[in-house]
């Protein structure tokens, strides 16, 4: 079985073969270490060339992969831990998202900025965070997540194939996990909707009345799967998860299609959920025609991600906190 | 020279008047600078400008209308109206207005025309505020690393807004470039002749080489930073405008020459400005529909 992590190395793999202006730009991607999680391992032995490892200099990397892909190439930055966005901000902000559309479309920014963001392994507050938040609704900015119903290889290739920036969040966990088979093991009695093909929402529901939808991304699926087999088995509490691979902007008809059926939304992220992701889908839904919905957020508590372990489970959503979640709403 | 320095009076004269909104930094003072370097370049190397874009992009041979008529907001304008006095784009002249920013970017462009073999090199414009900015010296350390052929114009006209030299830099400019094993010319004149001969070595040694430099032009604006910012002393403006570029280059001109020069460029002057005055400003059907 091949890992989310294999997929993705296939993906540049794939881009960097079939399209001679794919570059590389990131630190310590060079083999034998190969990237700090090994998403490029071996890349640089097959493509010498085409990869540059680069001095800790986060803003400039961004800003001359922006000044490449300005002037004809694909440059693909990895940013080694996504806490680490916060010095890339001035240039996604002020210069990569603005080129096309201040230029009046004479020119084209298609740079990919990959970075594994989260947490659940100890690290502590500086390289835990799930800061994708912070580039959603950003004019210009692209935010997409792999997961593990969809192919990673071919969500990342298709964003290489942008012309315009693309942000791709990789969550450190879900590296390891592997794709997931329709009817087998977790989905045997579950039913998969696509909707979108370069960058797809999917809707997976074990019955054609759920009673909840809960919308998320990334690895967050991986956790909120378990929860939806739990409250099917304790309570029957049948739920659809709506598991979206673009954050911003972002297609709302798939959860409002599931949400006229189930009355009852829990939105679930790592990120802290003031002000997040969230609460963007929680304000389109009360903006929408849907009448009557429930509406609940799961995310991380306001707090810096602690470096103990027993601290780290009570910020950051946990199953039972989402199934607490989930049993509250449909009280 | 002359094009730039009447252009940028109009622009004030516009502003003050109350014809024109938003913001605006006049190169007056500095056009020797641009015009020296880019008469040294060839016709397809690639400049990125800074917010003190109009001079630059006029010695780049800019049309005058469609940079009024963008300062103005106008749908006709070089970007539409999107972009304004301080991003605008031609061929291969860029602006933006971010200081230090764009630094970066001048030096990736430069490492992908090296890529392409395309033997054009890069400039791309600092001014002595911008070396406040820490991202300028991570491009240093790349362009030297990777021999990337970008040239690093520091203009440097002593003023940060208001803030003086003597109280934002420390150290010295030249050493910045020299840290980073970067060569570097210096230029200590307002002559345009002298400027081009000093700008020539910079701009050969980048192209010859595939390697970066420094050009440091040392310079003064007689205008303000932007508009009501001024707070320097009126008698050492007055001291600096003895050496005012237009002044030492056009003693080198017949009266004649001079005055059909000056005549010339009013009539290109308000021409454009007249045209662009007329032209409609961008409504909703220069929105396009948001894609998801």
């Amino acid at each position: 079985m091949t890992t989310v992590l294999q997929h993705l190395t296939d993906g540049l793999t794939r881009s960097m073969e079939g399209d001679k202006r794919v570059f590389l730009l990131g630190e310590d991607l060079l083999d034998p270490y190969g990237g700090a999680f090994k998403v490029t391992r071996g890349i640089s032995t097959r493509f010498p060339e085409r990869v540059l490892t680069t001095p800790i200099s986060e803003a400039a990397i961004v800003g001359i992969a922006t000044g490449m892909a300005m002037r004809g190439l694909r440059p693909v930055v990895e940013i080694m831990f996504g806490d680490f966005v916060t010095l890339i901000m001035d240039q996604v902000i002020n210069h990569a998202s603005k080129f096309r559309w201040v230029y009046n479309n004479n020119v084209s920014v298609p740079i990919v900025v990959r970075t594994p963001m989260g947490g659940r392994r100890g690290y502590g507050p500086t390289h835990s965070q799930s800061l994708e938040k912070l580039f959603l609704g950003i004019p210009g900015v692209r935010v997409l997540a792999p997961n593990t119903i969809g192919d990673p290889a071919l969500l990342l290739q298709n964003a290489i194939a942008d012309d315009d920036p693309v942000v791709f969040i990789e969550h450190k966990l879900l590296y390891a996990c592997h794709r997931l088979e329709i009817g087998k093991g977790d989905l045997v009695d579950g039913e998969v909707e696509q909707f979108g093909e370069r960058y797809p929402t999917y809707n997976i529901r074990f019955s054609s009345k759920p009673q909840i939808s809960i919308a998320t991304y990334g690895y967050n699926f991986e956790i909120v799967r378990k929860v939806a087999l739990e409250v099917l088995y304790e309570r029957e509490i049948f739920t659809e998860i709506i598991v979206f691979s673009q954050l911003s902007p972002f297609n709302l008809m798939p959860l409002a299609e599931s949400l006229s059926k189930s009355h009852h939304l829990l939105t679930v992220e790592e990120g802290s959920s003031n002000l997040g992701w969230g609460s963007e889908i929680a304000a389109r839904i009360a903006e929408s025609d849907l009448n009557n919905v429930k509406i609940r957020r799961v995310g991380a508590l306001d707090f810096p991600i602690a470096n103990t372990k027993t601290l780290e489970d009570l910020i950051l959503p946990s199953q039972s906190v989402i199934k607490k979640a989930i049993y509250d709403l449909m009280e | 020279m002359l094009l730039i320095r009447r252009f940028e009076e109009r622009l004030l004269e516009e502003f003050s008047s109350g014809k024109l909104a938003g913001t605006t930094h006049a190169y007056i003072g500095q056009e020797a600078n641009a015009v020296g370097i880019f008469d040294v370049l060839h016709k397809d190397d690639i400049i990125f400008s800074n917010h003190r874009c109009h001079g630059h992009y006029l010695a780049y041979g800019g049309d005058p209308y469609l940079l009024a008529a963008e300062v103005m907001g106008k749908s006709t304008g070089l970007v539409g109206g999107r972009g304004g006095s301080q991003h605008i784009h031609l061929r291969n002249f860029y602006s933006n207005g971010i200081q230090g920013g764009i630094v970066p970017i001048a030096t990736g462009m430069a490492l992908a025309e090296k890529y392409i073999k395309s033997k054009r090199i890069t400039l791309v414009f600092l001014g002595d505020g911008t070396l406040g900015q820490g991202i300028i010296y991570e491009s240093f350390n790349f362009a030297s690393l990777w021999n990337i052929p970008v040239l690093f114009v520091v203009e440097n006209n002593r003023y940060a807004q208001t803030t003086p030299i003597e109280i934002a830099v420390a150290g010295n400019i030249p050493d910045r470039f020299k840290a980073f094993g970067i060569n570097t010319w210096e230029c200590n004149s307002t002559d345009v002749v002298k400027i081009r001969e000093d700008s020539e070595q910079a701009v050969n040694f980048v192209r010859s080489n595939m390697q970066p430099a420094g050009l440091i032009l040392q310079t003064y604006r007689f205008a303000a930073h932007s508009k009501g910012d001024d707070f320097r002393k009126p008698e050492e403006i007055a001291s600096n405008k003895k050496s005012d570029p237009l002044l030492i280059h056009g003693n080198r001109l017949e009266k004649t020459d001079r005055e059909m020069a000056e005549s010339e460029i009013t009539w290109i002057i308000n021409e454009a400005f007249s045209r662009a005055d007329q032209d409609p400003y961008p409504g909703s059907n220069n929105l396009p529909p948001i894609l998801l």
